[in-house]
């Protein structure tokens, strides 16, 4: 009798068979006996290995190798290598995977070295609809500290030493503001949390509530016992259900434990937080517009003075600040104002949550201390432009800010430095754009946008933005005259110093900013009728490279216009009078023989 | 009011209650306008006519101010809607990253423009300037669902989810 | 339950941290990033997935959620934490990957290569 000198073990597991060890095991069967190797080397089905997303598996002692994802096909190949010759076949070995010390560590990629995380401190990492978790990490220890170790104008003092700034927009400062409201005559003060988030491109504000709901709750606590208020609201944007819903159990939970409701932690401070739900205007972001809605009104802005403070919701004084501002407040009682104010620059204290959207590699949110560089922003942590296309500037504040070219990447991240450079923080959405977006056509959608969300009270910015708007629409369909620049400068001038309110206040910033560092695309469009970002569909050529056709046909199947003919195997032609530059051809086009001009 | 002897269909009277339920859960709350139409639109799907009017009623308002309050925000609607909705966000990141491509290609599949609804009542299409998912644009949000990294060609498999 | 003074705010913190930490010693933890974006770009259908291998092979394994990290373009994100290692972090994870995150890593401690992004820890 021959020795047995090998085993070969093949799971018969219930996935393995699934994913194909019954045929695998055939073929050794069938191979073994061709080759006559079937005394020698022993076949054994196993039980399954707990491994089957490999499987099937395969074994082979006395060596102890270990194959996976092998396949009928891979039979011979083993038999002949390895239990033959004796070489094990490399491509089905299983590789050890990777230890744990060699995957980095966040700090050590590239998107978080820069940052640091207050505002979001807790986003990711805890359960946001526990609030235990949030307790366990030291949470509602800065709303106890000031109940039981400060008085409100200590609570105050300290904020105002922070250097905390409004992240909704303005950057007023916030210690500043609650005193105001502090001192304000009355009983009865309300504490609103701006929620409403409708600057397109950021999404801080959401991200906080859905992942972090009780740093914000804590917060406006604080907040409230700093300034004497009993009542609160939330008003948050009803495109968030998500955020409502975590935020609603998050107020439940709060107030049974005594966080929230009558007599906080057993002291005489007593404070209920209500939502409301938005209804869907962009202006309801604008402090007077949003406390109008919460009347129940339609949310329109009105003349300050009297400010919030003075005179707000229900004509009782009232504190306004945006949620990102809140969930600081916890950070800054807790760690101390001297803490906070080592981040940032001079008149910037802490960081700043940023949305990083747009032609860039790694979007998402980003959180880093003022100051920081927009190139670090982009090319460090955002990881650079998607595609390797050319960079050409980042549009940051939303509708109410300004596009900053590629040539002042360098410009800190800081209140004073953007207003500086013609934008400003808004909210802090970046949208990073490449060659290919034309900033005419950017200028006509952010006007568009006003315009159809300016509430119609004021003249200048009802009227106003829709003549720009008619403009700019014009330019971009190549009927742009040469007084045009001029009329969009003094528009924009007059609308800036005449409107009632914020968004009419900023409406022409984008405008004015691409008027300052674009004007070339401007002028581009109105005296060459040529858009250089190859956008405007108004103003291309498509045509067809006679050299690269090779008349296949495609293009002209593709084209829902008919503007395309020619022969078989013959270069073919587009008809400019039929072509509605949909841009079908280009992408039907196999060999790039299709040029937009 | 309903002809003496005319029974109303079942879901009337079930509207009608639910409508009476949350009138009285808002009674006596200072600035109920806004959650009583939002709540009354939930139950009817939009905001019927003599639905306004019985608001007004209730909350002692002249039915113009109602009216004024309804027409300023997006959210309300005054004709009947779309079992889906479908709103095509059309904000700055997703604009940059194709929205209007996406948006194109929505219309055709569905069949109808900005602020329509189909003749099944099947979608109502809108658009909306930012869904606060900017990261994952163009995105589009269907009822509560969104749907990012959208291209063109995906539309109509997401589209066809939703009866 | 109202806390009503300092003691009782610090006791419920400390038993809270108590319990997390007993839970970290003894649960293996798999944790769904199930923000808005997170749920956009499939966490949702991943979750399920992940469920649904976790309860075909009737492990003791606690499946929960949290918020949403910033890291937009690699959603959706799922972490693993077994037991006295480090949590990992995974990302761009399809319902497909459910298997070999579930079998690989919270059975055998074996870290998925091509899907892991990072070793999490507070920034
Ligand atoms: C048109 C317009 C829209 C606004 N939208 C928002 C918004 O969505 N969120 C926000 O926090 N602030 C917004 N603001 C700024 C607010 O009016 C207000 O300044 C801010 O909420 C104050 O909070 P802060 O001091 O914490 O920044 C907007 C302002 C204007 C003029
Ligand atoms: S711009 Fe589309 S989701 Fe924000």
């Amino acid at each position: 009798m021959q020795l047995v000198r090998a085993h070969v073990l093949v799971c018969g597991g219930k996935n393995c068979t699934a994913s194909g060890s019954e045929q695998v095991r055939e073929a050794f069967a069938k191979e073994l006996e061709k080759k006559k190797l079937d005394q020698e080397i022993r076949l054994v089905e196993t039980d399954c290995h707990g491994f089957c997303e490999m499987g099937p598996l395969v074994i082979v002692y006395p060596e102890g190798t270990f194959y996976v994802r092998v396949t009928a096909e891979d039979v011979p190949v083993i038999i002949e290598e390895h239990l033959v010759k004796g070489r094990p076949v490399d491509r089905l070995l299983y590789k050890a995977p990777v230890k744990e010390d060699e995957i980095p560590k966040y700090k050590e990629l590239d998107f978080y070295r820069k940052q640091h995380r207050v505002a979001l401190r807790n986003c990711g990492s805890i359960n946001p609809e526990k609030i235990e978790e949030y307790i366990a990490r030291g949470g509602y220890a800065s709303l106890e500290k000031a109940i039981y170790d400060l008085t409100p104008e200590q609570v105050i003092e300290e904020t105002k030493t922070s250097g905390l700034r409004g992240r909704g927009g303005g950057g007023f400062p916030t210690g500043l503001k609650w005193e105001f409201c502090r001192r304000s005559p009355g009983d009865l003060k309300y504490l609103i949390c701006n929620a409403d988030e409708g600057d397109p491109g950021a999404f801080m504000d959401r991200s906080i509530l859905e992942g972090d709901p009780h740093s914000l709750i804590e917060g406006m606590a604080i907040a409230a016992y700093a300034i004497g208020c009993s009542e609160g609201y939330i008003y948050c944007r009803a495109e968030y259900p998500l955020a409502i819903k975590r935020l609603k159990i998050a107020i439940a939970q709060a107030e049974e434990l005594g966080l929230l409701g009558d007599n906080i932690l057993g002291t005489d401070f007593s404070f209920t937080l209500h939502i409301k739900e938005g209804a869907g205007a962009f202006v309801c972001g604008e402090e007077t517009a949003l406390m109008a809605s919460i009347e129940g009104k339609r949310g329109m802005p009105r003349v300050r003075p009297p400010f919030p403070a003075q005179k707000g919701l229900w004509d009782k004084p009232s504190n306004i600040n945006n949620v990102e501002t809140y969930a600081n407040v916890p950070m800054i009682i807790g760690k101390g104002a001297d803490w906070f104010g080592s981040m940032g620059t001079e008149k910037s204290k802490g960081t700043k949550v940023f949305a990083l959207t747009g032609k860039v590699n790694n979007t998402g949110l980003v959180e880093v201390p003022m100051g920081v560089t927009i190139r670090d922003i982009i090319f460090e942590i955002g990881g650079g432009i998607v595609g390797g296309k050319e960079y050409k500037g980042v549009q940051i504040g939303g509708p109410s800010g300004g596009c900053i070219p590629a040539s002042l990447m360098d410009t800190p991240v800081d209140y004073e430095s953007l207003i500086e450079a013609g934008a400003m923080m808004g909210s802090g959405g970046l949208v990073v754009m490449d060659e290919t977006t034309c900033m005419v056509d950017l200028s006509r959608f952010f006007l568009n946008f006003t315009q159809s969300e300016s509430c119609g009270k004021c003249t200048p910015c009802r009227e106003g933005t829709k003549r720009m708007l008619e403009i700019l629409t014009r330019i971009c369909e190549g009927e742009g005259v040469p007084e045009d620049i001029e009329t969009l400068e003094r528009l924009g001038r007059v609308i800036k110093s005449t409107a009632l309110c914020g968004l009419g206040n900023t409406a022409p910033n984008p405008v004015l900013s691409t008027l300052r560092y674009f004007r070339d695309e401007y002028e581009a469009h109105i005296y060459d009728k040529r858009c250089p970002a190859h956008a405007c569909s108004a103003l291309l050529v498509y045509t067809i490279d006679e050299e690269k056709c090779s008349g296949c046909g495609r293009c002209a199947r593709a084209c829902p216009a008919g503007a395309i003919t020619g022969e078989k195997k013959e270069p073919h032609k587009i008809d400019p009078e039929k072509c509605i530059k949909c841009g079908s051809c280009i992408e039907s086009c196999k060999r790039g023989a299709i040029l937009r001009l | 009011m309903p002809e003496a002897g005319c029974a109303q269909p079942a879901e009337d009277v079930q509207m009608e209650k639910e409508l009476q339920d949350l009138f009285a859960k808002w009674r006596g709350v200072k600035g109920s306008l806004i959650p009583i139409l939002q709540g009354a639109q939930e139950i009817y799907g939009y905001l019927p006519k003599e639905v306004l009017l019985q608001i007004a009623r209730e909350l002692k308002l002249p039915p113009s101010r109602v009216f004024g309050v309804v027409t300023f925000y997006a959210q309300f609607h005054l004709e009947p809607r779309g079992r889906n909705i479908v709103r095509v966000c059309l904000g700055t990141a997703c604009h940059v990253r194709g929205a209007s491509k996406v948006y194109e290609r929505l219309q055709d599949e569905i069949g109808v423009g900005d602020g329509e609804t189909t003749e099944d009542l099947r979608f109502t299409l809108e658009t909306v300037a930012c869904l606060g998912c900017c990261g994952l644009s163009p995105v589009v949000m269907i009822n509560d669902d969104t749907h990012g990294r959208l291209e063109p060609e995906n539309l109509k498999g997401i589209v066809d989810q939703y009866e | 339950m109202k806390l009503t003074n300092r003691e009782e705010l610090k006791k419920y913190r400390e038993e809270a941290q108590k319990e997390i930490s007993a839970r970290n010693a003894e649960e293996i933890r798999v944790i769904v990033g199930m923000g808005t974006c997170g749920i956009a770009a499939g966490a949702r259908d991943f979750m399920t997935a992940v469920l649904e291998e976790v309860n075909n092979r009737n492990l003791q394994v606690t499946v929960t959620q949290t918020g949403c990290i910033g890291m937009c373009e690699q959603e959706p994100l799922v972490d693993v934490q077994r037991p006295g290692e480090e949590r990992v972090t995974y990302g761009k994870v399809k319902p497909s990957d459910a298997a070999r995150i579930i079998v690989g890593h919270v059975m055998h401690g074996n870290i998925v290569e091509d899907l892991v992004i990072a070793r999490f820890e507070e920034v």
